[in-house]
């Protein structure tokens, strides 16, 4: 599980840092996005890997930690989430905006002279 | 007098968030009534920041009773605290003293080019302050993307095609930074455990060898994500153009961005990596050092070739954060506090000068018509209903003597940003200059470039700045531009402010001398048997 888990972490990183380095604003936002569900991936795996795990204890009693998952990279995860789509969602806007002004989709707003 | 004065801590954070909440529920042509509010929670925050700061100063030198808040009264590796220092309270008052003037210059127009400035302006707030008082690497991270967020709608703010542009590079940059410290943060935990600043200080110096490795990684990711924000070379390209699209008051206001980069890279530095670190102590320390040298290289080059006063205020910018960085290096390799402490005043007077050259800029390259042409511009292209309660755009009280008053308040930025006499910025350089040459130890070359450069970067500012004053205060024909007085005063403010530094600078000077030592903690003392064997 730990190399299928480190493979898709590694590959979503790096076609997402080589997109990002692309000319076209869609490229960098498609980029960016691959990037941050690397990123996801990894704060998830840094609260270790367990199957079949919940990350909740119950109440009462002594209970063995080793049993349960750690809750606290879940709860990291999903702030981490829901930021970076929201932070995507501008960036889209100002995308399309960008578009809309300059008449073209490059980075830098022309296009560079051949 | 205050009900519950345990939880002013956190007041600074939900002042602001109120005042921008309470703002989205009006239309924005309430703009007379959103300003008022705007202003009123940016001066509650200011005396609660003021506050914050006389109970920081009354704490014991090493900051033995620091003022802490746990949300939800939660114990602290698990819940989340609020810290109060004396660092802290600096960088709150210091936004506190950038905000009141950058609102009283917007109300003389800016706010009206574009939705919602006043409360974006607020958010920007929350997130300064919540990032300067936080204890947690986590939250950090949220107020981080919380003032970021903000900024991203205030850069835009007035629309165009060359702010859009800045933007996009801006946001693209910044998304990517904030994937850096994602993964800094969950290296950090994955290898320590805890996100907790003063839990994780106390584990530095136990970490087994494996994981100080990883240790180190995550501390580097993160560090390299607040060095994008701090504009160290040559992570800095966006800054120039995205400092020089904001609107003015938004530019002003910038002024201070690149600091919380800096103040986390300092807070995070000797906290972690201090002398009492172990096997880390002073790691980062020649990156710094070399990454800050280069900054303030770049920012001189940049400020000598620039064509227009907005580059060469960016590039400004860039100066005075490479300065602190290397001081920073220099005091983490070993050097003496004072240094720190001399930086920290330079921090102050530099972001006060920085901040009145961006409000002056606009002012002083204004074309016939003034504001008030600027704007119906703008109102043209949004399509704006004008059927507002307030007069007319660029209505309101002109000053007169124009250029004589425009041209003392850039005479008096370039002395401060010079660091010439009698202004405050002298002194944070002859202390930095004191403090790299005449400290405990014999300087070495380092020392010397650090003080060369320190020198070039003052000469190559007043060359810049000076051109720039030429051109435009003694060889013009036009005749002067209008200007309000409500755009002359914020300006004025904000050099009324950099002269009473200079005339209190001794207890100025004090202050951040106790800060510099409560950052910087003596190395702990060892006992002699051990300090032998460890010796080579």
């Amino acid at each position: 599980m730990e190399i299928v888990l480190s493979a898709a972490i590694g590959i979503l990183a790096a076609s997402g840092v080589w997109l990002l380095l692309r000319p076209r604003t869609f490229q960098v936002i498609v980029g960016l996005c691959l990037l941050s569900y690397a990123v996801n991936l990894f704060i998830f795996a840094m609260g270790r890997l367990m199957v079949g795990v919940p990350p909740i204890m119950p109440r009462g009693g002594f209970i063995d930690p080793t049993a349960y998952a750690d809750p606290l990279p879940q709860a990291l995860v999903l702030t981490a989430i829901v930021i970076g789509f929201a932070a995507t969602a501008l960036f889209l806007v100002v995308l399309i905006a960008a578009r809309g002004l300059t008449g073209n989709d490059h980075v830098d707003g022309k296009e560079p002279e051949a | 007098m205050i009900p519950a004065p345990e939880h002013l801590i956190i007041a600074p954070i939900l002042i602001p968030f109120f005042a921008g909440a309470l703002m989205l529920i009006y239309d924005d042509r309430q703009r007379r009534a959103k300003l008022a509010i705007s202003l009123v929670s940016a001066l509650a925050t200011l005396v609660c920041a003021l506050e914050l700061l006389s109970r920081a100063k009354a704490q014991g030198p090493g900051g033995a009773e620091l003022g802490l808040y746990r949300l939800g009264d939660w114990l602290a590796p698990w819940g989340i605290v609020l810290v109060n220092d004396r660092l802290s309270a600096l960088m709150l008052v210091l936004t506190g003293l950038l905000a009141l003037p950058a609102l009283v210059y917007a109300a003389a127009g800016w706010h009206r080019q574009g939705p919602h400035f006043h409360s974006l302006f607020q958010f920007l707030l929350m997130g300064l302050n919540g990032a300067f008082l936080t204890g947690d690497l986590f939250n950090l991270f949220v107020f981080f993307e919380l003032l970021l967020a903000a900024s991203y709608g205030l850069l835009l703010h007035g629309g165009g095609q060359l702010r859009v542009r800045a933007g996009l590079h801006y946001i693209a940059v910044n998304l990517t930074g904030s994937a850096l410290f994602l993964i800094g943060v969950s290296l950090v935990y994955g290898a320590s455990g805890t996100l907790n600043m003063a839990q994780l200080a106390g584990l530095v110096p136990d970490l087994p060898e494996g994981r100080r490795a990883l240790f180190h990684a995550g501390a580097a990711l993160m560090g390299l994500a607040f060095l994008i924000k701090a504009g160290i070379w040559p992570l800095s390209f966006w800054l120039p153009t995205a400092y020089m699209a904001g609107a003015a008051p938004v530019a002003a206001m910038f002024a201070i961005m690149t600091k919380v980069g800096l103040y986390v890279i300092l807070r995070l530095s000797f906290l972690l990596f201090g002398a009492g670190a172990g096997a880390s102590a002073g790691f980062g320390a020649p990156v710094l050092i070399a990454g800050g040298m280069a900054t303030i290289l770049f920012g001189v080059i940049g400020i000598l070739a620039a064509q227009g006063l907005g580059r060469i205020a960016a590039h400004l910018v860039l100066v005075s954060s490479g300065t602190i960085l290397t001081a920073a290096g220099f005091v983490l390799a070993g050097a003496d506090s004072a240094i720190l402490a001399a930086a920290l005043f330079y921090l102050l007077n530099s972001t006060l000068a920085t901040s009145a050259l961006f409000l002056l800029i606009e002012p002083m390259s204004r074309e016939e018509g003034g504001i008030a042409g600027l704007l119906a511009l703008t109102a043209d292209a949004y399509g704006l209903d004008e059927r507002e309660e307030e007069a007319a755009p660029g209505a309101g009280l002109a000053i007169p003597g124009t250029l004589s008053v425009l041209g003392l308040s850039f005479g008096a930025c370039a002395l401060a940003l010079a660091g010439l006499p009698p202004l405050a910025g002298f002194l944070g350089k002859l202390g930095l200059l004191q403090g790299l040459l005449a400290g405990a130890r014999a300087p070495d070359a380092l020392h010397w470039v650090f003080a060369a450069l320190l020198l070039g970067a003052g000469l190559a500012t007043l060359i810049g700045l000076v051109r720039v004053g030429v051109q435009s205060f003694w060889a013009v024909d036009a005749p002067p531009p209008r200007v309000l007085a409500l755009e002359i005063a914020p300006v004025m403010a904000l050099i009324g402010l950099l002269v009473l530094l200079s005339l209190k600078a001794a207890p100025a000077l004090g202050y951040m001398q106790q800060t510099a030592r409560a950052l910087v903690p003596p190395p702990p003392v060892v006992a002699p048997a051990t300090a032998t064997e460890v010796a080579p």
